[in-house]
């Protein structure tokens, strides 16, 4: 099983690349994810990630980071069966997290959120 | 009896808030029945000729008039209603039988039952007329009881069981107030003229109260005006306000009753569910959500205030719920929220077809009994481990569906409005389960269990492990001792409230321990706190409802609180000391 422990694929951070907006409005829309430890328990529990690499703990961090542009892709494949905000130790609202996340790096808005 | 006049100017305000009110609901009902669809408005023909209607009829009668259900709820509260619904019932009821009587040549005129005693005199003192006379007044006297107690509960509402009661918006209070306003008048109007038109008990002896010390002929005509102008703007108001509850809930029933659902929430039936909410406040309290965690503006009686003026933030309104079904339940209407709060989300959904391509094909397993632990059972898996113990005892030739984890079942992504991707679940795991031949479809988790039951068609009988568990000990496949524990027994709120599955957890507990009652059973069970219904609660808020219900559950003091919920499980597990088990654990333990 892939653990996805080796995110840090490269040590540059391309300042062109990287919005904070996305990371922001998640924030705003659940503050929760904010206290993010990296764990990486909510991916070992993963329903999704029995059957594909997929990854909430990366997906989290790419968002931090401003690295978007996979991302909605991504959370597309999360099934919202809840389990990881059972297991996250910080409580964090994961399932809200991963809709806010699909939300703001959709091409048209799919939540309506004001 | 002998006529004095026919029309007064003071009718117009009436006859003006009449005429209004009487198209606004026939508009209102032609548009509402426009608005259903066609298959509904065919259910509606049928049932109108058939038995039904007398259900109906029956049904509207102890409902909306008697309020049957408040008085299961509440005796005083209950008896509020009753009083104003059937008081007033009853003065137009008599009302058209006296002008029937007495001057049946003005049957025709909408004005004239109203303000009879202004129109009619008395001349002699028949018995029958008394006893009209005696009756009017006590449904009078019964009104006026009605609105004393309904004043008394905006100054104290826990004298009708009610710790929580609705903040009303001007349309309301302003229908609110002419309401209230316009039986003391008419006690007024009616006791001032009763000089002329005669009276009984009450309005008599009032009059005889008044002319002593006032000239009651100079104030007959004031009175009688207000009276009018009171009834004509309850009528204005009454379409922006919570009452058109009244002729709504009519309606309601009997489109209920020909097995209509709501569809859409602010068109045919979901509409009239809304015109139908009485903002009575009793889902306020029923809800934990504001009992629990003080969210008091979030509950049912808001969301579908905004709803009918579509205003305010609507969706996030109907995410703001467990959708655990207790508003519903206690809902003296019989509103069926958590459906309209569900319309609403499922317009949020955001489909793209590509996203489960990574599920893995179908392998094949044969067997006999299939079961379904579920996600949530994975990460609880002694109760897992229990339901493998129970089947291997009972030499059942069965297989996991979802060894090492399974795709879900699709309630939660339903649940969060995403119903064209969890129809994608839907169709995997049906295609599994067709493919393993099974007889039969065991699923531990009850959020599984409702969707299996009511989202896929499946050929074979779905069974939650309750069942499954008083099954196998009826056939004797499981032996059973006793345990010698105290248990209380919570009720799921997705078998329970929302599936009907009461009596088979009870049935086994009573074999292996000692079942202890709790006011909080069954229909009135009480929600985790965990659902997956809600996303946007917070943990601190989850923690709350939570630890209220686990207070409330064990204050018996029980050796273990038995539930039949892997989500229920784990989440009483985190919020206190209580030793929680599923009721697979306790018949494992009572098999050795
Ligand atoms: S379990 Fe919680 S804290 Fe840990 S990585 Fe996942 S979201 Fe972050
Ligand atoms: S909700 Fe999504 S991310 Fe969380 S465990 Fe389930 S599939 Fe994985
Ligand atoms: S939804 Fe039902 S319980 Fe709630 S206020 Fe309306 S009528 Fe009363
Ligand atoms: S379904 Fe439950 S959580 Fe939602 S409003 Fe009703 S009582 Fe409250």
């Amino acid at each position: 099983m892939d653990f996805g422990y080796s995110i840090n694929q490269s040590s540059k951070i391309d300042m062109d690349r990287a919005s904070g907006d996305i990371a922001a409005q998640v924030l705003r829309y659940e503050p929760s994810f904010a206290v993010c430890i990296g764990c990486g328990a909510c991916m070992a529990t993963c329903s999704a990630g029995r059957f594909t690499p997929f990854n909430l703990r990366r997906l989290q961090l790419m968002v931090m980071r401003g690295q978007t542009d996979s991302v909605h892709a991504e959370a597309e494949k999360c099934m919202l069966c809840g389990k990881c905000r059972l297991i996250c130790p910080r409580g964090i609202n994961t399932r809200n997290v991963l809709l806010a996340i699909h939300h703001f790096t959709a091409p048209a808005p799919t939540l309506d959120i004001r | 009896m002998r006529q004095r006049f026919i029309y007064d100017p003071f009718v117009l305000p009436f006859m003006a808030g009449f005429v209004f009110i009487i198209i606004y609901l026939v508009a209102g009902i032609i548009s509402a029945i426009r608005e259903l669809p066609c298959e509904d408005r065919k259910k509606l023909g049928k049932s109108i000729f058939s038995r039904k209607i007398f259900v109906s009829a029956r049904e509207i009668f102890m409902e909306c008039l008697i309020h049957r259900r408040i008085f299961r709820r509440n005796r005083m509260l209950g008896f509020m209603h009753m009083s104003i619904a059937f008081g007033w019932f009853l003065l137009i009821v008599l009302g058209h039988i006296e002008v029937r009587l007495y001057c049946p040549e003005r049957v025709n005129l909408p004005y004239f039952p109203i303000f009879f005693r202004y129109f009619m005199m008395e001349t002699d003192s028949t018995l029958k007329g008394s006893l009209l006379f005696f009756l009017m007044d006590a449904a009078l006297l019964m009104v006026l009881t009605g609105i004393g107690l309904a004043l008394y509960k905006r100054i104290n509402s826990r004298l009708m069981g009610m710790r929580r009661t609705t903040k009303l918006k001007l349309g309301d209070r302003i229908a609110m107030y002419t309401l209230w306003a316009v039986f003391p008048l008419r006690l007024l109007a009616e006791s001032f003229t009763s000089g002329i038109s005669g009276g009984s008990f009450l309005t008599r002896g009032f009059g005889l109260v008044f002319e002593s010390f006032v000239s009651n002929e100079a104030l007959i005509r004031p009175a009688w005006w207000a009276y009018s102008v009171a009834l004509g703007t309850f009528f204005l108001a009454m379409p922006v306000s919570r009452y058109m509850h009244i002729p709504a809930e009519m309606l309601l029933i009997v489109l209920r009753n020909a097995g209509i659902k709501s569809k859409k929430t602010n068109a045919g039936y979901g509409n009239i569910e809304l015109y139908s909410c009485s903002r009575c406040g009793i889902c306020i309290d029923a809800c934990q959500m504001s009992a629990a965690a003080r969210l008091d503006r979030k509950t049912t009686v808001y969301f579908m205030r905004m709803l009918r003026r579509q205003e305010g933030d609507i969706e996030a309104a109907a995410r703001q719920c467990l959708m655990c079904g207790r508003c519903v339940q206690a809902c003296p209407v019989g509103i069926d929220s958590c459906r309209l709060k569900q319309n609403v989300r499922r317009s949020e959904s955001f489909f793209s077809p590509v996203q489960y391509r990574y599920f893995p094909p179908t392998e094949t397993i044969r067997t006999d009994v299939l079961y379904f632990a579920g996600c949530m059972t994975h990460l609880t898996p002694g109760i897992g481990k229990a339901m493998q113990t129970i089947f291997g005892r009972a030499g059942v030739n069965y297989r996991m569906m979802d060894e090492g984890g399974g795709i879900c079942c699709g309630r939660p992504l339903m649940l969060s409005g995403q119903e064209k991707s969890a129809a994608i679940m839907i169709e995997k795991n049906t295609d599994i389960i067709l493919q393993s031949n099974a007889e039969l479809l065991v699923a531990s988790c009850p959020v599984c269990y409702k969707i299996f039951n009511e989202e896929y068609s499946l050929p074979i009988p779905v069974m939650h492990h309750t069942q499954y568990i008083e099954q196998l000990i009826d056939r004797g496949a499981v032996t059973v001792g006793h345990t010698g524990l105290s248990a209380v027994y919570h009720d799921p709120c997705d078998l329970g409230r929302n599936s009907g599955v009461y009596n088979p957890p009870r049935q086994v507990l009573r074999q292996v321990a000692n079942l202890m009652d709790t006011s909080h059973e069954r229909g009135e069970g009480l929600c985790c706190g965990g659902s997956v219904g809600n996303a946007v609660l917070t943990g601190d808020q989850r923690r709350k409802i939570a630890r209220d219900a686990l207070y409330k559950l064990t204050g018996e003091k029980p050796d273990i609180l038995v539930t039949a919920c892997p989500l229920c499980k784990k989440t009483f597990a985190g919020a206190g000391l209580q030793q929680v088990e599923d009721i697979a654990q306790v018949v494992v333990k009572a098999m050795e």
